[in-house]
């Protein structure tokens, strides 16, 4: 009989991670730490204009590249706050989400066979949406170097059919971000070896200890890259499915050739919510980002009190802990603290074989739910045999 | 504003140690920081938001906002006339506005006659009174910044990348 799946979609199946994933959402009374979206509901002021823009009859499609107004005010919102010029005419295209934006872009630029490097542990799409554009991710173990990218070892990578790095900082899962200094010796290396470099910046405004820097803020760098960014974490609009990239030209224009056919455009009452985001959020996001950073402080602090070693992550909203001295893998891990506790984190190693040894904690919970948890991942390092009590 | 007293606003029981973490510093300046704010009488009162149209056996009170016309007196102004209005514990709460009128009341009582004999009896005849508007209020929707609802919350997906 003739198989109904392609074998390329029947080679990406993810790993284990998908029977744990079902186990936590069976099971009732769990506090989750697994999530990966804010906690806060959009601001009011972002809602009520997608509703107003409802009332008054915007139910029609947009423009491919998104709604004038929306390029409009992305393309001088990065004027103001960054210095970035990019035209709302050709080099900003609205997407759903930084997801489309980073499958825009990948296929965009590979030709069968291209390298694509990604540091891992990394977001889980990059590595797979990469295959599916007939190109070959190869992950850069970062877990030595403190989960960053390291000039050394992202020169080391390539070779001949490299054509671009994914860099997504702050990084999902780690929270690690790069400062002004790193990030331009990692763009000279770009440079130098005629890369392109995708940038997946959504957590930016979420960066806490530095200021966030865009890649294409670096000098000669925005020619060579393509940047991403979206209202989901910062405005906590992640069901609205609001992303957009900008970039050169011809790329920009290749992506929206894809957009055009499979996506078409974006929901026009989500881009007038944007609209209004851009316009009237900023104090929301200052607000949220305290809370948050608050969060962090009282996360961090617990997790190495108990023994659960983990670095300060410098933005986004996730700790990413050691769970080696408890001898337990990843999925062990996360699997028996789900049984005994009822505490959902994600296990490190579904962002990479990396990641194995980590698990991934979500600050975007209530302070209630953080401490509760906390507590309870205590007593669950307390009931394990000596060898793997964790300290 | 200190973000002690952001962290307050929010949820005042938190103690002194959850509030250091998350701020990054000692337990005693935090009890220090917050003794000064008391002394100083930033901060007055802690105190729950209840619903009370959630409790059952709760005696509802009821509420009426109040406009007072008054006489200003020679070298005191309005301050006076207002301390000897906001001094009855009738009266919850007592603004100076802008506008047509002076003083914007908001009165309790245990029923509505309770309320009309207050103004009829202490408010209305008060020397300075020159005259007084009532509005009993039918229904509270959102106070101090609380939605007086409870909402239906929209579950995230428990785990997610």
């Amino acid at each position: 009989m003739k198989d109904n799946v392609s074998k390329k979609v029947k080679d990406m199946q993810p790993s284990g991670i998908r029977a744990f994933f079902d186990l936590v959402l069976g099971m009732k009374e769990v506090i989750s730490l697994g999530v990966g979206e804010p906690d806060f509901v959009t601001p009011w002021q972002i809602r009520e204009a997608g509703i107003y823009s409802l009332e008054e009859g915007f139910t029609s499609y947009t423009s491919n590249k998104g709604l004038y107004k929306l390029r409009l005010s992305l393309s001088r919102y990065l004027k103001s706050r960054f210095g970035l010029d990019y035209s709302p005419d050709d080099e900003i295209l609205v997407t759903v989400g930084v997801s489309e934006a980073v499958d825009l872009a990948l296929r965009a630029i590979i030709n069968p066979g291209d390298k694509i490097l990604i540091p891992a542990p990394s977001y889980v799409s990059y590595g797979p949406v990469s295959e599916l554009a007939g190109g070959l991710p190869v992950f850069i173990d970062t877990s030595r170097n403190a989960f960053k990218l390291k000039p050394e070892a992202l020169e080391k990578a390539i070779d001949k059919k490299t054509k671009a790095v994914v860099l997504n900082y702050p990084s999902n899962p780690t929270g690690v971000s790069y400062t002004r200094s790193e990030l331009d010796a990692l763009k000279k290396i770009i440079l130098k070896h005629g890369l392109l470099c995708i940038t997946d910046e959504v957590y930016g405004d979420l960066t806490y200890d530095l200021q966030h820097t865009p890649f294409a803020t670096l000098p000669g760098a925005k020619a060579r890259t393509v940047y991403l960014d979206g209202f989901s974490k910062s405005y906590a609009m992640t069901g609205w499915r609001v992303g957009f990239a900008c970039g050169p030209k011809d790329i920009i224009a290749a992506m929206t050739k894809i957009h055009q056919y499979t996506i078409m455009c974006v929901s026009i009452t989500s881009q007038m919510a944007a609209v209004e985001a851009l316009h009237s959020g900023s104090r929301n996001v200052e607000e949220m980002k305290r809370e948050y950073r608050r969060r962090r402080e009282l996360v961090v602090e617990a997790l190495n009190r108990i023994g659960l070693k983990c670095a300060k992550p410098q933005g986004a909203f996730y700790a990413f802990a050691s769970i080696k001295k408890t001898g337990l893998n990843s999925l062990d891990f996360s699997r028996r603290l789900l049984q005994k506790q009822k505490v959902a984190v994600v296990p490190g190693d579904a962002f990479g074989k990396s990641g194995e040894g980590y698990i991934r904690i979500s600050y975007a919970s209530s302070l209630e739910n953080l401490k509760e948890a906390l507590n309870r991942i205590e007593l669950f390092l307390k009931g394990l045999p000596n060898r793997q009590a964790g300290r | 504003m200190d973000e002690i007293l952001e962290i307050l606003e929010k949820d005042c029981r938190l103690s002194n140690e959850d509030i250091a973490r998350m701020l990054k510093k000692k337990p005693q300046d935090i009890k220090k920081a917050i003794q000064k704010y008391e002394k100083e009488g930033a901060i007055l009162k802690y105190k729950a938001v209840i619903n009370k149209e959630l409790i059952k056996d709760g005696e509802r009170d009821v509420r009426a906002l109040i406009e007072v016309n008054i006489v200003p007196q020679k070298d005191v102004g309005f301050d006076r006339i207002a301390e000897r209005i906001y001094s009855f514990p009738e009266v919850s709460s007592c603004y100076l506005i802008s506008g047509t009128y002076d003083l914007l009341l908001i009165v309790e009582g245990k029923d509505i006659h309770a309320v009309s004999r207050f103004v009829a009896e202490k408010l209305a005849p008060s020397e300075n009174v020159r005259g007084t508007v009532t509005h009993f209020l039918l229904r509270k929707y959102k106070e101090d910044g609380v939605i007086l609802k409870h909402r239906k919350e929209n579950e995230r997906i428990a785990i997610s990348y």
